[in-house]
């Protein structure tokens, strides 16, 4: 059933967001650390498995595979929904520091992947 | 009477609008695209252009911090594009990842997220200490925004620093955040971001997960997961890193 596949989702998200919150609170910090990267990891190793018990069929693919196909959706809500007057009312320096970050993060991504394909 | 009626139909049902508002977007950027660039222009990223705009519009009319959200018809864009539903979203990108790709991915990621807090916040430091800020917090907290909008206020309440400074790292962190939405898609074919790898180092070294969650979705939707994964790690670390042992260096370089 569809609900099948959006409720493993959801089993993935909070698990992940969980274990994201418990791992910040061990090393001392008050964020969550990968939590939505730990839901990812959950998430495909699910989907991987395959015996009598869990098998995900083709009905409950569509409850996820909805929910990824209206991503790019939710991101154009997200853009409608940032602080773009606040960015851009934050004056020369931050606009500086932030166009620099980007430009230079930015280069080193060839060089980067340079270094990790040599080795 | 009647725009009354119907204001308080869409404020009552306010996702339901923000569903049919954004599909009325993406449906307007997509005519934009084919009709007026010919397709050079992908219809995601004209989208994600016209959000912004739109967002910095609605902190216009209002004052509020949520962008076109805090315009009562669209509370509902405030739901929809918000933590929840965008890591919902991301979440469930997950599923067509190849496992393959996955095999080195502890090792690029570690690498990437680590020197990309370290990069940013260093760029954001020398920044600080060009417009003439010489105290190690108020330089630490600027340089902790530079990574992400989070780690900055984590990081300036971790030092107490003042609130211009904390108000000060959100705005640069925004305009990271903003600049990685924007400029990703056209910037994509020169630094190959057309692979798994080097979608996880972006999403490493850029790790404002907003950006590279739209900056992906404009170039190629494929490559989301893969960055999105390393991103995710980015905050965190950045939490943990700018308050410690990044402020332990900039307070032994300012002495």
């Amino acid at each position: 059933m569809v609900v099948y596949g959006v409720a493993l989702l959801a089993f993935c998200m909070l698990t992940g967001i969980f274990l994201g919150d418990l791992l910040g609170q061990l090393i001392g910090v008050d964020a969550n650390v990968g939590g939505i990267g730990i839901a990812m990891l959950l998430l495909i190793f699910m989907a991987n498995i395959k015996n009598s018990f869990f098998e995900i069929n083709l009905l409950t693919k569509s409850g996820v595979n909805f929910w990824s196909a209206m991503y790019i959706p939710i991101v154009v809500a997200m853009a409608a929904k940032q602080n773009v007057l606040a960015a851009i009312s934050g004056g020369w320096m931050a606009l500086i520091a932030g166009v620099l970050t980007v430009i230079i993060s930015f280069m080193m991504i060839p060089v980067l992947y340079k270094l990790i394909k040599r080795n | 009477m009647i725009l009354d009626t119907l204001s308080n139909a869409l404020t009552n049902n306010a996702i339901i609008t923000a569903f049919f508002f954004v599909g009325l977007v993406t449906a307007i950027s997509y005519w934009i695209s084919t009709n007026l660039t010919n397709g050079y222009l992908h219809g995601s990223a004209i989208a994600i252009a016209l959000g912004l705009l739109m967002a910095y519009f609605g902190g216009h009319l209002t004052g509020g911090d949520k962008g076109l959200a805090d315009i009562p018809i669209f509370t509902g864009i405030g739901i929809l594009g918000g933590a929840m539903f965008r890591d919902f979203a991301i979440v469930a990108t997950a599923f067509g990842v190849d496992l393959k790709h996955l095999k080195n991915a502890g090792l690029i990621g570690a690498i990437s997220v680590v020197f990309g807090v370290a990069l940013s916040f260093f760029i954001g430091a020398i920044v600080a200490v060009m417009f003439g800020y010489n105290d190690a917090i108020s330089i630490t907290t600027i340089g902790a925004g530079a990574a992400t909008y989070i780690v900055g206020p984590v990081t300036g309440t971790a030092l107490s620093a003042s609130t211009e400074i904390i108000a000060l790292s959100v705005a640069v962190g925004l305009i990271k955040s903003i600049l990685v939405m924007i400029v990703t898609p056209f910037v994509a074919p020169y630094i190959k971001l057309n692979n798994a790898e080097s979608a996880m180092i972006f999403g490493g070294l850029m790790g404002t997960t907003s950006g590279v969650a739209g900056g992906l979705a404009a170039t190629d939707p494929k490559l989301v997961p893969y960055g999105a994964m390393t991103a995710t790690f980015y905050t965190g670390v950045g939490c943990l890193l700018a308050p410690s042992v990044l402020f332990l260096i900039v307070r032994a370089l300012v002495s």
